[in-house]
């Protein structure tokens, strides 16, 4: 098969397993109630106690962004690295496994799948959020906004390749670190509150994040109205956590796969 | 000559928490282009572990094995794109999509363009029987519509090779014949391509297999045509010997000299046992009968019987399949 054939044969598996997401994610309606009431209730929450507190009516459009942003971490997390986990359970992974098929254009697909409806979703959070909360919207560059958004959502979803890479071997381990890694990273990353104020070293740490750095980034453009020249580091972090994401994920998935395959793993299902 | 599947002493040892584990010792097979090769044995013998090195699911410890010519370790790639896998009892696809949807998406992992996909799933599903539930969400299917769902998609690729491992396990009657003899139409009349098939089902292999190899405990103990697999045990008698009661001790058959295996199947509702043994001599008869009478057991009933492959498999155990699964188990 030559380059080209292969690049078109890898394209189709993308394009069919990201068909599967979003024809499956939108045949039941009544998830996209529950995935968007819910995280306004949460966000909701914030917005009044910071009203509470007098804070300044641009935390309201911090929480707004940050629940928005959220929503492509829980899909990440749920629905990008635990699947393998999942198609495992089901017995459908051996059947990818089976087939001549690059490991990389299912987990494509997945992702691209994932970003697609969440989008969605996300965009629902976040219109209902600026439109109940009458968040003040300050851009004077949307094209530098887009573009941190979208670095920030292609970063997240190599992470979640590799996540699902090493979750592929396991068992229950895979939903236990899943659950881990959730409250956390909703901390850490600053969803409902500025990072400025975590104390430095946990600023460090929280930077180790994509979604850190994204949100950061977006909230300065959309509610803040700066401008690329003060947010070029959080773009080239993003970009160097995408140069070193993607490979290292391709990296994982194929060690795993060998590792799995050693250890008789791959299809060991109920473990 | 180049065997469609072949293994030279493939060994796998699988790490467990007390004592390493071999679940193939040392199995050597070759199976020729457009045969339907059966790995008959119970439980737990090694069929589905062999199944998975040979779909490169699974690396082998030790040994070669070749699919279609290609090493399974070194040229996975290229086994891939010749061979294809159904198991019976796994989900067929994605239960949120119909059954068209799920053989639509698996058809793309083979690369197939828009209108053979389409084409080619119609044909399937009109070939197995299910055009009706094409547009069924798979998770509405019955167990045996999903099965269908399995082997289309099995099939969605006309794979050289076709691997089922127990592909009629929990099946009605109906379903699981409908289901073989779409199996041997499509590897035989239509000559399309070698099957590798494992079972515990004795007369599944019996009626589709051109050759059997029968597995015990990883190893590979005798394989040839079911037809000559049973010549071989011409020359005993078997015989079948109802017995009232279910909780009786059969012990004494193990040691006594003369009989080549012996199985027994015992029944709660009806309280009587059915022993079936294969004796080198028939005299053996006579003594395991005289046993019987001395524990004062009521024969109900003693029937000769032609051999089957259940009794290739006893003479070469010693014991029945039944008693295989609880020995493996305890």
């Amino acid at each position: 098969m030559s380059v080209r054939e292969q690049l078109i044969h890898d394209l189709k598996v993308a394009y069919a397993r990201l068909w599967v997401r979003i024809k499956g994610g939108n045949r039941e309606p009544e998830w996209l109630a529950a995935e968007l009431i819910i995280p306004i209730l949460t966000l909701s929450a914030y917005i009044y106690i910071y009203k509470m507190l007098n804070a300044p009516a641009e935390f309201a459009g911090f929480v707004v962004i940050g629940g928005t942003m959220l929503a492509f971490w829980v899909n990440v997390l749920w629905n990008m690295s635990a699947q393998f986990y999942w198609e495992k359970e089901t017995g459908i992974l051996g059947v990818y496994f089976v087939a001549p098929i690059s490991r990389m254009a299912i987990l494509l697909g997945m992702a691209l799948g994932g970003i697609v409806n969440t989008t969605l979703r996300a965009a629902m959070i976040l219109i209902v959020g600026t439109l109940i909360f009458q968040v003040p919207i300050v851009v004077y560059e949307p094209l530098t906004a887009i573009l941190v958004f979208f670095l920030t959502i292609i970063a997240l979803y190599a992470l979640g390749m590799l996540f699902a890479s090493l979750f592929m071997m396991y068992g229950r381990e895979a939903w236990h670190t899943a659950s881990l890694l959730q409250e956390p990273v909703y901390f850490l990353s600053g969803s409902y509150f500025p990072t400025k104020f975590l104390p430095f070293i946990v600023q460090i740490l929280a930077s180790l994040i994509p979604l850190t750095l994204g949100l950061d980034g977006i909230r300065k453009v959309v509610i803040q109205g700066e401008r690329i020249t003060n947010i070029w580091l959080n773009v080239v972090s993003l970009v160097i956590f995408i140069l070193i994401l993607m490979p290292l994920a391709k990296f994982t998935l194929n060690y795993m796969e060998n590792l799995s395959k050693k250890e008789g793993r791959l299809t060991l299902r109920w473990q | 000559m180049q065997y469609s599947v072949e293994t030279q002493d493939v060994v796998r040892i699988f790490k467990a928490h007390d004592k390493p584990v071999t679940a193939l010792d040392k199995v050597s097979i070759s199976i020729r282009e457009g045969e339907i090769f059966g790995l008959l044995g119970p439980n737990g013998a090694g069929k589905t572990t062999l199944i998975k090195i040979l779909t490169t699911l699974l690396l082998p410890t030790k040994g070669e094995a070749y699919v279609g010519g290609f090493s399974v370790v070194k040229e996975s790639e290229k086994v891939r794109k010749i061979i294809n896998l159904v198991s019976g009892g796994e989900t067929p696809g994605y239960g949120i999509l119909t059954a068209s949807e799920n053989l639509w998406f698996f058809s793309q992992l083979y690369g197939l363009s828009f209108s053979a996909a389409k084409e080619k799933t119609k044909q399937l599903m009109k070939d197995l029987d299910f055009e009706e539930y094409a547009k069924t969400r798979m998770s509405k299917l019955s167990t045996g519509y999903k099965q269908r769902l399995n082997l289309a998609r099995g099939l969605i690729n006309d794979p050289k090779i076709l691997f089922l491992d127990e592909p009629t396990l929990g099946l009605d009657v109906l379903t699981s014949k409908k289901m073989r003899g779409y199996i041997v139409d499509w590897a035989k009349r239509e000559k399309k391509g070698t099957v590798l098939l494992t079972t515990h089902y004795m007369a599944e292999a019996d009626e589709m297999c051109d050759r059997v190899a029968i597995i015990d405990r990883g190893r590979i103990l005798a394989w040839d045509s079911p037809l000559k697999l049973k010549e071989n045990l011409k020359e005993n008698v078997i015989m079948k010997i109802e017995v009232s009661s279910v909780q009786a001790d059969f012990g004494f058959l193990e040691k006594m000299v003369g009989l080549a295996g012996c199985s027994q199947t015992r029944s709660i509702q009806t309280d009587t046992t059915t022993l079936k043994v294969i004796a080198r001599d028939e005299q053996v008869l006579s003594v395991i009968t005289a046993k019987l009478e001395e524990q004062k057991l009521k024969i109900l009933g003693v029937n000769k019987a032609e051999p089957t492959l259940e009794d290739v498999y006893i003479s070469l155990v010693g014991r029945g399949f039944e008693e295989q699964e609880a020995h493996v188990s305890a």
